[in-house]
């Protein structure tokens, strides 16, 4: 029993970022908090924790969310990718590497949701344009004004699949 | 691997740890006894408490103990210890201390239970009844009551004496302006929340991870309150998730934390909610008054400005507003006048360029006006009234490469094309308007300290308790180390944000760069000076009698810059002296006999252009170019960022940021950020950031001026130029929304 949560705990599956893992989780608990506070996985940043701000985006099915939105027990068998599960061991996703290369980040913070919302932005595959991209990644604020270079950054990474 | 250089646009190097969620900020450190701490807020603006009932929230298993004004330990009692480095005078808000609230929001008690979820349930459980007293959060009804602030804020300069009879001169001018700008209280909302984890470790001592831009600050503050022993209290801070100010002070959490901590001898986390965030720290509310003269050929002969800032009841929080006034333009008569008004609203705290930001968008606001009644191209105009020496402490600057600013600024844009009157530029339904303003900050180095390690193995250590509020500090400290002593970047490990490191200056002002910077630059020359010594000693060594002026360290080596022989490598050396390693540490003190003779900022230019939908009153701006004179640039790519994130705050500050009172509540109700709107993606065009080339070997060994504060001042004025190029319509109280253009 965890404490303060009585019984009234429930079982759910989660695969993150590749591992299937069991847990009890009680039902208030949101996918955010479960990330950072149970399974130690603080890549995904808490900005306001009222879907304001996307700092904390992560890919559920493959498909960028708000995890402070989202409450663990809605997400029973799904599928999580977090900022930890993006790099194949060593081989950062072309994202980190683009993001590194532009400079698309300052202090840090926003960045996770920045990058695993430009990876749903990707798979969604509406944005051809960076004011498309721009549109599209509105709802990850970046208070150190890196806008600029993340725009630059996903159009990077968004290249070469246009050319292929 | 080649040698790591300044002036070379390298990638940071905490990059990595970024990108890929591994870096930890403060909130997110842990320990097995581990518990959370959530924050009872006032529910009024003034008054008392005068019950307090926690036996709900106590009932709830998993929750520990609640904390208020009535079981809190009585600590420090003088003001002194409470009041942290950067402190403005007066008396430091001591949380939980008494029955008596100051503003809204502050906090009345602390819930701690073994769950985040629990103990912000049980917040909610938490009653508290008030005897409420009249409150008054309205600048304009404090404005007449505004004094002149309390000594003490670092910093801080009351403004120069007036020079000649401003108010004759400007009855006298032939043409006048005269008008009243204000803008409203801003929160910096950076994207982290303030957040503090303190680890009780086995012998009882604490180590903290502080939201903070001073380690040193919030280790200080705690050991004063709480009456610990330096050794007993470690802040170990590695990466900031934004500051912009908001942590040059320590918050209130931390105190919170610290106190349950060691009341209950187990870790303890207090993180404050996005709400929460609107209950400490802002940019002041501030009116200001601009009267300028000028003759029919454009010279400025008068030149008034007055502004009042608001502070809270108990410190005076205050910034340099009006001096830049008598600093940027020649004009013989001057008049500039400040105070600060108090509110029932927690003290202001220094926000990007405190200061400078709103006195800039008073005054490039001002002379726009007045190139306007002129009939003067605004750039014309301050290039008539260029100041070539700072006629307040009549001294000479020791850079000012401000004129380039203007012309590559205005030829990267092409402000000549620009037609001269208002409502002159259209596009279909779309009003265009070009603007422009310029930006001015004082460079600055306050003492700092580094310590080196070399290794035999080429590998290089340095090591000094300053921040990472996301400026690149990391990465340009390793730069200048690795160039100092000929290694790749991939070879030096810089390390920050740690109390147990040399000291360093908290990190704001934009002079880190300068001061940090001068540290590692003389711990690093301390190393160049002992491997000399220690290579003059080879068997037949090439460097006898030489000194560092003779030699240059490159590709892991020494030689001799005259000669052709290649580089010795460095361990060669050590070995031949039989050192596995060699540690250095210095201090970097700023010269002031010699800085004191000169005024030494640094300077923009910034021109903007906005479309204004006619029927709509919407805003858009459409590209920015920011031309900047910052001394020496030490990493152009991070260097850049630093300017887009300025500008980026300046059209926040211009069209959209709104900290909004509800004057019956006395509180901040847009307290969210869907509410208080931030620049998103969408409004943030390409933004161009040119530096010119400026040589300043006064402000510090580096010649660099810090670039933090420069690109956000200005731009507020820049893009209301603009507007009113597009629209013929002045608007003078920020921000711009659509209801003041309809
Ligand atoms: S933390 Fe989820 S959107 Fe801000
Ligand atoms: S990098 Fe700091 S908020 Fe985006």
């Amino acid at each position: 029993m965890l404490p303060g949560m009585g019984d009234d705990t429930c079982a759910i599956t989660l695969k993150v970022n590749g591992s299937t893992l069991r847990l009890q989780v009680a039902p208030w608990t949101t996918l955010l908090d479960l990330l950072r506070e149970r399974l130690g996985l603080t890549g995904s940043k808490k900005g306001c924790d009222h879907g304001q701000c996307g700092a904390c985006t992560v890919l559920v099915d493959g498909v960028r969310i708000n995890s402070c939105l989202s409450l663990a027990v809605m997400r029973d068998g799904a599928s999580v990718t977090t900022i930890e599960g993006l790099a194949e061991g060593d081989a950062l996703h072309p994202l980190q590497q683009a993001f590194i290369e532009n400079d698309a980040f300052q202090c840090g913070y926003c960045t996770p949701g920045q990058i695993c919302s430009a990876v749903g932005l990707l798979a969604e595959g509406h944005a051809r344009s960076d004011d498309q991209i721009r549109e599209l990644m509105s709802g990850n604020l970046c208070r150190c004004g890196a806008y600029p270079n993340i725009v630059a950054a996903i159009g990077q990474a968004m290249r070469p699949r246009r050319d292929a | 691997m080649t040698t790591g250089k300044t002036g070379e646009p390298h990638d940071r190097v905490d990059g990595r740890a970024k990108v890929t969620g591994q870096a930890r900020y403060a909130g997110e450190f842990t320990a097995p006894d581990l518990v959370h701490g959530f924050v009872v807020g006032s529910a009024i603006a003034r008054g008392k408490i005068v019950r307090i009932d926690a036996a709900e929230a106590l009932a709830l298993p998993g929750v520990l103990q609640v904390y208020t004004h009535e079981n809190t330990p009585r600590l420090a009692w003088r003001d002194r210890s409470w009041r942290d480095m950067v402190a403005p005078g007066g008396s430091p808000l001591r949380p939980l201390h008494d029955a008596e609230i100051r503003f809204s929001g502050q906090p009345v008690a602390l819930v701690i239970a073994e769950s985040f979820e629990l103990a912000r349930e049980a917040a909610g459980l938490v009653k508290v009844d008030y005897e409420a007293a009249p409150h008054e959060t309205r600048l304009a009804e404090v404005e007449s009551e505004a004094h002149e602030p309390a000594r003490g804020k670092k910093g801080y300069t009351p403004p120069p004496k007036p020079r000649g009879r401003a108010d004759e001169a400007l009855a006298a001018a032939p043409v006048r302006v005269e008008a009243t700008y204000e803008h409203p209280p801003l929160h910096h909302n950076p994207m982290e929340p303030h957040a503090t984890t303190v680890i009780v470790e086995a012998d009882g001592s604490l180590t903290i991870h502080d939201k903070t831009q001073g380690v040193s600050n919030s280790r200080d503050y705690v050991c004063k309150v709480f009456g610990l022993a330096s050794d007993q209290v470690r802040v170990v801070t590695p990466f900031v998730g934004g500051g912009f100010g908001s942590g040059l002070r320590p918050q209130y959490q931390l105190f919170l934390a610290v106190l349950a901590a060691r009341e209950l001898r187990r870790s303890v986390r207090v993180v404050l909610s996005r709400q929460q965030m609107f209950t400490i720290g802002y940019r002041p509310w501030t009116r200001q008054r601009v009267a300028l003269g000028a003759e029919r050929d454009g010279r400025l002969c008068a030149l008034i400005h007055e502004a009042v800032g608001n502070t809270s009841r108990f410190e005076d929080y205050c910034e340099n507003v009006v001096p830049w006034s008598g600093v940027l333009y020649e004009c013989p008569n001057t008049r500039l006048e400040y105070g600060v008004a108090a509110l029932d609203l927690y003290t202001p705290i220094d926000a990007r360029a405190p200061g400078a930001v709103t006195g800039l968008w008073a005054l490039e606001s001002a002379i726009d006006e007045l190139a306007d009644a002129l009939d003067i191209d605004p750039l014309a105009l301050r290039l008539k009234n260029y100041a070539e020496e700072d006629q307040d402490h009549r001294r000479p600057f020791s850079s000012k490469a401000l004129r380039d600013c203007y012309r590559e600024g205005a030829a990267r844009f092409g402000w000549h094309r620009r037609t001269l009157a208002a409502r002159s530029m259209r596009e279909g339904a779309l009003q265009i308007g070009w603007g422009m303003a310029t930006g001015i900050w004082e460079a600055q180095q306050a003492p700092s300290q580094a310590k080196a390690l070399l290794t035999v193995d080429g590998r290089l250590h340095v090591a000094s308790a300053s921040g990472e509020i996301g400026p690149g500090t990391y990465t340009i400290m390793s730069q200048i180390a690795a160039e100092q002593l000929g290694l790749p970047l991939a070879a030096v490990r810089f390390e920050l944000g740690d109390t147990a490191l040399p000291p360093a200056m908290i990190q704001g002002g934009s002079a880190t760069a300068s001061s940090v910077g001068s540290a590692v630059l003389a711990v690093c020359r301390a190393l160049q000076h002992t491997l000399l010594k220690l290579a003059q000693a080879l068997p037949d060594s090439p460097f006898g009698g030489r000194t560092l002026a003779d030699v240059e360290f490159v590709d892991r080596g020494l030689r001799l810059r005259s000669g052709v022989a290649p580089a010795v490598p460095l361990a060669a050396i050590m070995r031949h002296a039989g050192l596995g390693s060699i540690a250095e540490q210095a201090t970097a003190i700023p010269d002031l006999a010699r800085q004191s003779r000169y005024t030494s900022n640094a300077h923009s230019a910034v021109f903007v252009e906005v479309a204004v939908d006619e029927a709509l009153g919407t805003v858009t701006v459409r590209r920015v170019v920011s031309a900047v004179a910052g001394g020496r640039i030490l990493n152009p790519k991070t260097a850049r960022s630093q300017i887009l994130g300025g500008v980026v705050w300046g059209i926040g500050m211009a069209l959209e940021e709104h900290s909004m009172l509800d004057h019956g509540l006395g509180r901040f109700v847009n307290h969210n950020l869907g509410e208080y709107h931030v620049p998103v993606h969408a409004d943030v065009p390409a933004i161009d950031v040119v530096f010119v080339e400026e040589r300043d070997d006064v402000v510090n060994p580096l010649g660099v001026k810090g670039l933090g504060e420069i690109g956000i001042v200005g731009v507020a004025a820049a893009i209301a130029n603009a507007v009113f190029h597009a629209t013929g319509r002045r608007i003078r109280e920020l921000p711009i929304t659509l209801d003041k253009l309809l």
